[in-house]
């Protein structure tokens, strides 16, 4: 299969950036979408051209590192997936593909196509845990957890902090992101102690940080790539005002 | 001059060393702890929990990782579970049997006293993740639920959907999290080290690159501590993340840290096989899998080649034409045997012609029976997300046709060579996790490896330290404008300047697509005598060619992922010779290191238990001169090695 590629490059967080075009030719169906990348780089390294910076690193989907904007879409064309998983048998022979970065005010570009998140850790560090001491805890089994919880628990906790949700947000919202990691939290007893001040604080950190406000359009759940609902971020509503409440 | 090696092993009964031993050693007291400083290098589940562990404890800790974000190091991949000696199934597990069956799947190359420690702390970890948030699989009375994996009469696995890496780390960097708000531990995401810091025989610090802006940065403490995990991605292709690396370990093994049993080396049975030749990275199919799936090639060579050929498809090839290999050679365990014996018989096969796709390197792992006995729905229920995401990879539907499966490198048993307290030969230098060498022996059983990880840094490390630390309590901040550190800044330059100086003709991972070809055909998952001696002198010549030929692009003060990639190739390219020099030196075969001239009539592993009951222990001499080995002998004081059987 042959391609062209649009790809944005920016040389580092101050310079302005631009589309460039390349073409990459001979590609396997079978090849992963950035493996396609792999090669193109390859080709303009022999060519003594600077590559195409991007993050990954476990590309079997769960690391978080990957991120990408392809053809508008975070993650690319597929449902549930990241873009180390995608195969270019999703593409037409031929195509013209665009990649650029994520677009958020919160994630600026380090260079090409990597961008920083720093923001999300900000965020988790203001809240995103249940304070125990190592070694000062009860047995594993003391405290029974109904099934249901504890699956809707790691429902929420399957997040991978990618930032597509933040990043396809018309606003700018990292909402679903703070829902998934309050909403593990609070559906075990160990994490509703500290539930009202988790929210309040995690919910803070992420206004400081310049992230926008939910609208409900839904689109981080049809971006993200490990399917998380919106539920969840009913659920820190529902928490943020009670703590208010509380207050 | 030989390494002094001493292991440090406390006396006493196998079951009271590890209390004996917390008794004995000493403390440091909360106002002395705030004057002392520990550097971690490495966010998985060993350096998260040793950092938060030791930020809670009121060390000034500094972490540093090569990701954006602490929360991606690749323990995060891990799928299965995390073994522990709860007993929760009242099946007689115990920390005894825990143990046990650690030292016999490592096929008795691991320390007793280590491995018992391990197995007696695995039951905090459990505890200790719970309190955390970590969403365990739980049954419907609201206790937590385990399940089976080799190696193990008893179900002793705790997991989480097979995303239990991913939630352990997650709760290791929720505690991280905590310790970096309350300003205990401060983070250095997207930093590299670059090299170690020696001054007096100790560590004293550590030069990293900030990979965003390429400065060259130095960083003191009393104590560093290396979590950097394996160095499987020697073979180019492996199971690894793409930034897994072995250079922060292989700069303290060249700073003089003694390096262990290099050459044991984990395949696993179960990844999708190679496509191509511009394929990246392999991925693994669970273990789990093996428990309703059967391992089969054709019988007939010529439906071999009809397969090949796309003249039949694998369904059409009736039963009595199928070859259920491991079923055939190991009746009492079949399809479950541990992962080198799978590993080897798939090798076996595919060695003879009998490999079903058209690179000749791939097994069928097939659910037709399981289909026909459980339902397809039930099927879905245990695998579906694992068919589905091979599915999304090949185009092929296991629900239709079988897997395709080969082995693929996937962990590193061997690693820094630490004595009982975690200390590497190096005072005040530290090896956790993978990193270290200690508890794998010579193969790891599923589900143990996160056990380690956290067994080190919630349980382990944050008491041995104390010990080494209490001795630090007078000495003043460690100083980062010293000869020590001006030398070391130095060469990490001028290694960097000579990189760029080469302009060659080869990209980074033109050259090292040829040590993985070299290491997987000689050093992989048969060795011989005269294939290592092979390996060791063709990765003497690409490394020449290497340092004459690599091309590298853009310029060192800046992000540039070029220049990360070929340092840590010029460190496999070394890496890559030691352990061939391991394995040769290594005449048996031992669990994940098979010698081709050391196997019974059978063609099982043969072990010598009269002259190889040791550590290889390495000591670096210079880049183009061979290392100098020296033996930590492995006492058996309370299980008797033995032969290892699948078949009865």
């Amino acid at each position: 299969m042959n391609f062209t590629l649009k790809i944005w490059r920016q040389k580092d967080a101050k310079s302005k950036g631009a589309f460039e075009y390349y073409k990459v030719d001979n590609i396997s169906a079978d090849t992963s979408f950035l493996e396609m990348l792999d090669i193109l780089n390859n080709n303009l390294i022999h060519e003594g051209k600077e590559p195409v910076a991007f993050d990954h690193d476990c590309r079997e989907g769960i690391c978080g590192m990957c991120s990408l904007h392809i053809d508008g879409e975070a993650h690319g064309p597929s449902q549930g997936a990241t873009t180390c998983q995608i195969y270019m048998r999703k593409f037409k022979d031929g195509a013209t593909i665009t990649i650029e970065p994520w677009r958020s005010a919160a994630f600026p570009v380090i260079k090409d196509l990597v961008v920083n998140r720093s923001a999300y850790d900000q965020i988790l560090q203001a809240g995103g845990f249940i304070s125990v001491r190592t070694n000062s805890v009860p047995d594993a089994n003391a405290m029974p957890i109904p099934k249901a919880d504890a699956d809707e628990s790691m429902d929420a906790a399957a997040c991978i902090g990618c930032g597509a949700c933040a990043a396809t947000c018309k606003n700018g919202s990292a909402m679903l992101f703070v829902a998934a990691r309050v909403s593990s939290l609070a559906k075990l007893p160990q994490g509703r102690v500290e539930g009202a001040r988790r929210a309040k604080a995690m919910v803070a950190k992420m206004d400081e940080l310049g992230f926008g406000n939910c609208t409900n359009t839904g689109a981080c759940q049809a971006e993200c790539p490990k399917s998380i609902s919106i539920a969840h971020i009913a659920r820190l509503n529902r928490e943020f005002l009670s703590a208010k409440f509380e207050d | 001059m030989a390494l002094k090696l001493d292991a440090k092993i406390p006396a006493g009964e196998l079951a009271q060393k590890w209390s004996n031993h917390k008794a004995a050693i000493k403390v440091v007291s909360p106002a002395n702890k705030r004057k002392l400083d520990v550097i971690i290098v490495g966010t998985g589940l060993g350096g998260a929990s040793a950092a938060a562990s030791l930020g809670e404890l009121g060390y000034n800790v500094k972490i540093f990782c090569i990701q954006d974000s602490p929360r991606r190091a690749h323990s995060i991949a891990a799928q299965g579970g995390i073994n522990a000696a709860k007993n929760y199934q009242n099946d007689n597990d115990s920390v005894y049997r825990l143990f046990y069956d650690t030292i016999k799947g490592g096929d008795y190359r691991a320390r007793e006293a280590n491995v018992y420690r391990l197995a007696e702390v695995s039951n905090l970890i459990i505890d200790q993740c719970v309190a955390q948030g970590v969403p365990f699989a739980r049954e419907y009375g609201g206790l937590l639920a385990n399940r089976s994996f080799g190696g193990a009469q008893v179900s002793r696995t705790f997991y989480a959907r097979g995303q239990t890496g991913q939630q352990l780390l997650l709760g290791a960097y929720a505690a991280l999290n905590k310790e970096i708000a309350a300003g205990s531990v401060k983070s250095y995401p997207r930093h590299e080290m670059l090299d170690i810091v020696i001054e007096d025989g100790e560590a004293k610090g550590i030069i990293a690159r900030n990979l965003v802006t390429g400065e060259i940065e130095r960083h003191g403490a009393h104590a560093v501590v290396i979590a950097t995990g394996g160095y499987g991605n020697v073979f180019f292709l492996s199971t690894n993340a793409m930034a897994s690396n072995g250079s922060a370990a292989f700069q303290c093994y060249r700073k003089g840290a003694g390096f262990a049993n290099p050459c044991f080396t984990q395949i696993h049975p179960t990844c999708i096989p190679v496509h191509g030749d511009q394929q990246s990275k392999l991925t693994l199919m669970s273990e789990s899998l093996r428990n309703d799936g059967r391992i089969w090639v054709p019988k007939k060579i010529e439906d071999v080649k009809a397969i090949r050929s796309g003249a039949k498809k694998p369904s059409d090839i009736a039963e009595e034409d199928r070859d259920y290999y491991l079923e055939r050679r190991y009746p009492a365990f079949g399809n479950l045997v541990p992962r080198d014996v799978a590993s080897r018989a798939a090798k076996e096969r595919c060695d003879a012609g009998f490999g079903v796709n058209e690179t000749g390197l791939a097994v069928f792992l097939d659910f037709k029976t399981a289909i026909e006995r459980l339902g397809k729905e039930i099927i879905k229920q245990r695998y579906g997300n694992l068919f589905d995401m091979y599915e999304e990879i090949t185009d092929v539907s296991p629900y239709e046709e079988p897997m395709q499966i080969f082995p693929a490198v996937h962990y590193t048993m061997g690693g820094i060579w630490v004595d009982y307290n975690l200390m590497t030969t190096i005072p005040g230098l530290y090896a956790i996790g993978e990193a270290n060498f200690s508890d794998h022996g010579a193969n790891r059983l599923g589900a143990s490896a996160l056990m380690q990880g956290l067994a080190d840094g919630y349980f382990v490390l944050p008491y041995t330290i104390g010990d080494y630390l209490s001795h630090k309590i007078q000495a003043p901040k460690v100083k980062t404008d010293t000869p020590a550190f001006d030398q070391a800044e130095k060469d990490v330059k001028e290694k960097i300047a000579k990189l760029f100086s080469i302009k060659g003709k080869q990209s980074v991972d033109d050259i090292h697509k040829k040590l993985g070809h070299i290491m997987w055909e000689n050093v992989g998952m048969a060795r011989t005598k005269e294939s290592l001696e092979k390996a060791i002198a063709e990765i003497q010549a690409l490394r020449k060619e290497f340092w004459q030929d690599v091309k590298l692009v853009g310029s060192e003060n800046e992000f540039n992922v070029e220049l990360e990639k070929a340092l840590r190739l010029a460190d496999f390219l070394e890496l890559g010779e030691l352990m061939a020099r391991d394995a040769l030196n290594r005449e048996e075969s031992c669990g994940g290191h098979f010698r081709s001239e050391h196997q019974t009539e059978e063609g099982e592993a043969k072990r010598d238990d009269e002259n190889f009951v040791y550590a290889a222990v390495w000591e670096y001499k210079g880049m183009d001169e061979a290392p100098e080995l020296t033996k930590e002998p492995l006492n058996f004081e309370f299980v008797h090695p033995a032969q290892r059987n699948y078949k009865d």
